[in-house]
């Protein structure tokens, strides 16, 4: 039973159903149970949470990035899984917290001041919480001073800024600037994104890595991760 | 149920009713002065003894005549002209149903090319990086064979935007002669593909033999007549307004076969017709119209195409320039000619200038394949893997027009706006304004594979690598992979017993037993 409901769960992240009402790819699921739903009845079952999270979210999460880099699945199939599975992170929070089980890291995200584009950072935010980060998204146009405030407060791992404008883009060398008055530069990883940056910027602003979108920067923590370990 | 082609709902129209009526005028008169000069006997007969003024010209080496044919006559003939004409398959699912007043188009590959260009690719290694390894396609031209039609053929049955085969290559092997030439590109043809086949012929001598192996193909002589799996191509008018002796006669003697046949004219605007536009129309019009009014009068019902391929002359060299925007203008005016008169139109675009595939070649001929299309002419001969205007033909290129197609048509679906699409996008921007990523992409995918959204280009490559024609290569080599339905072992058999000058390596079944 147990198997069963975390091969389930694993094929309805593969599927991108977040609940019984999405149809997903095959036909004739609508209407059957969603991740949403069965994280419900794994939890009943008193199915662990790391089996939950390794078994089914994260490795049909593998599945559905190795169809996409094989060009059968889409952006659209790629945040489908990805927001099913970070709702499903969601309920599986307080029952991590119980266990003290850690996500993968906090991750703070914004789009600098001045600046006012989501789109990339939005998408960026759910590719993140599919792959099992706390994503924290500050929005858009944030001050400064707001972005500092949370990273001395709420101590996250990784520190994503966003901006589109070449006019804007210049916050971001503020920020880091910012967080190295306050001693906090080397407590949080840096990683800039946007169409107006590029590898060179973020050398020349002493980010730790630019990221051309939500897949390669989900690549970029991950190798983080791996020099961490 | 026959093939549905791609229907244009609001095609494009270049020039006006008023115009239209004009040009029609022009011919007319055009028709009866100066009239055309006949280079064969039984056209300017069969005109003559319909009411049609002749006149010999005196001091010619070659017997001809002036001939002036009345309006009456040529419009008894568009009325008689079938407006609706249905090209059958072996496939009947391949079937096409043309009618003149409603502007679907079908997508024909041809015309008969002297070059196959093969295409291979060799890896470089770049000299400051020697891991970086590039993959370089190498042309290399030579004279097509008949078993290269037999592979045009057979890609063509599976590129899934082609809609009817003309022959793209002219088979040019020693064994090969003009009085076996027919048979053997019809059989290579029809053997290898279950789309409708066209084609000029090369030897009048040799229509009975291939109507014959048609008859022998579709089941008999009245099952051709309902399922006309072959037509033919006749250019018997030469610019300026002339009756061509032996292409006069073979259209006389398709049309007492009651086949389909087009009637075809290709001024060159500038030095073989007027540069201007107005002028090329009237004549290239006039032409096509004795045509079509001979076949009326030789049998009365033959189910006849209008067929025009008129071309700028390049300045340069005075060849025919097929990338001019001009080109494109004549062939969309003479799409408009025949849908006023309610004729199927045969009608060209995509023939481009550049010698292999590539960026100018995809330009090129994009540029007329997306503006002619959207005219509406029912029969396109859109230039599938031709190069060097219709020097040559290379596989490669026919896959990489596949794929523009196949935006082309998706472009022409008609627009999804009503009441039911109005209030589910209200709905759906209602929704989505109050989400905190407001974000659409939710509602993509339930349109993703149901085909309502257009695909990305199949031949893109990863990164800013250019892989296009690589990948075209491998696609081409996945669908010459698939199997094609030949016609029936009793079939072929019968053929190559009945239907002599056919090459025996033809015979697949004989292959077979002998390996």
């Amino acid at each position: 039973m147990t198997e069963d409901t975390i091969a389930l769960l694993k094929e309805n992240v593969i599927q991108g159903r977040k609940t019984q009402d999405d149809e997903g790819i095959e036909e004739g699921m609508a209407g059957t149970p969603g991740v949403l739903e069965l994280i419900q009845m794994a939890l009943e079952k008193k199915i662990s949470p790391e089996a939950i999270i390794t078994q089914a979210l994260t490795a049909g999460m593998q599945i559905v990035g190795e169809k996409y880099s094989k060009k059968e699945y889409f952006i659209p199939d790629m945040l489908a899984s990805a927001e099913a599975v970070g709702a499903a992170m969601d309920i599986l929070k307080p029952h991590l917290e119980a266990s003290n089980i850690e996500t993968k890291g906090k991750f703070v995200i914004a789009t600098v001041k001045g600046d006012i584009h989501d789109i990339g950072k939005n998408i960026v935010s759910i590719l993140l919480k599919g792959a099992g980060y706390e994503v924290n998204d500050l929005g858009i146009d944030v001050p400064t001073e707001k972005i500092v405030e949370v990273v001395k407060k709420d101590k996250p791992d990784f520190l994503g800024l966003s901006a589109l404008l070449t006019t804007t883009m210049l916050a971001m060398g503020e920020v880091i600037e910012a967080l190295k008055k306050d001693s906090l530069r080397d407590k949080v990883k840096v990683l800039i994104g946007g169409a107006a940056v590029s590898d060179e910027y973020a050398q020349e602003i002493g980010a730790d890595a630019y990221c051309i979108d939500g897949f390669a920067a989900i690549k970029v923590l991950d190798a983080f991760q791996e020099a961490r370990a | 149920m026959p093939r549905e082609g791609i229907l244009v709902h609001t095609p494009y129209e270049r020039i006006t009713n008023e115009q239209v009526l004009q040009i029609h005028q022009a011919s007319i008169q055009i028709l009866n002065d100066p009239g055309l000069i006949s280079f064969n006997h039984e056209t300017t007969e069969i005109l003559h003894s319909n009411g049609a003024e002749v006149t010999p010209v005196p001091n010619s080496d070659h017997p001809c005549w002036v001939v002036k044919i009345p309006e009456k006559v040529v419009l008894r003939a568009l009325d008689s002209a079938p407006k609706t004409v249905k090209l059958g398959a072996r496939n009947k699912d391949n079937s096409l149903i043309m009618k003149g007043d409603e502007p679907r188009v079908f997508f024909v590959s041809g015309s008969e090319t002297n070059i196959w260009l093969d295409v291979d690719f060799q890896a470089y290694v770049k000299k400051s990086e020697p891991t970086a390894e590039v993959l370089v396609p190498e042309f290399h031209p030579r004279r097509g064979t008949v078993s290269d039609l037999c592979q045009a053929a057979h890609l063509c049955e599976h590129l899934e935007t082609l809609d009817a085969f003309i022959r793209p290559v002219n088979i040019q092997d020693k064994d090969i002669t003009e009085d076996n030439k027919d048979v053997n590109k019809f059989f290579a043809s029809l053997n290898n593909t279950t789309k409708h086949f066209m084609a000029g012929l090369t030897s009048l001598k040799q229509l009975d033999n291939v109507v014959n192996m048609a008859k022998l193909i579709a089941g008999g002589e009245d099952e051709l007549k309902e399922n006309p799996i072959i037509s033919f191509i006749t250019c018997l008018v030469k610019s300026p307004l002339q009756f061509v002796d032996d292409t006069s006669q073979t259209l006389i003697e398709i049309c007492r076969k009651g086949l389909p046949v087009v009637v075809s004219s290709s001024p060159q605007a500038g030095t073989t017709a007027p540069i201007n536009e107005a002028g090329i129309i009237a004549q290239i019009n006039a032409e096509v119209l004795a045509g079509i009014t001979l076949s009326q009068l030789v049998n009365k019902g033959t189910p006849v195409i209008y067929g025009s391929v008129p071309v700028r002359a390049r300045l340069d060299n005075l060849n025919d320039s097929y990338g001019a925007p001009e080109t494109s203008q004549y062939n969309i005016d003479c799409v408009q000619m025949a849908r006023f008169y309610k004729l199927p139109c045969y009608s060209t675009s995509g023939v481009c200038d550049t010698k292999t595939p590539g960026t100018q070649s995809s330009i090129e001929r994009l540029f007329s394949d997306i503006l002619v299309t959207l005219s509406g002419p029912q029969y396109l001969h859109c230039a599938y893997g031709l190069l060097d205007g219709n020097s040559t033909f290379c596989l490669l290129q026919a896959v990489l027009d596949d794929a523009h197609f196949q935006m082309i048509k998706f472009f022409l679906k008609p627009p999804q706006i009503g009441q039911t699409e109005i209030d589910n996008s209200l709905k759906q921007i209602r929704e989505v304004v109050t989400t905190p990523q407001k974000l659409y992409i939710r509602y993509i995918r339930p349109l993703m594979r149901s085909g309502q959204l257009s695909m990305p280009y199949p031949f893109e490559g990863d990164g800013e690598a250019d892989n296009v024609l690589a990948l075209a290569n491998e696609r081409m080599k996945q669908l010459l992979s698939q199997p094609v339905e030949h016609i029936d072992e009793a079939t072929t058999s019968q053929i190559f017993q009945e239907i002599p000058g056919i090459l025996p390596r033809l015979n697949i079944y004989e292959k077979r037993s002998q390996q």
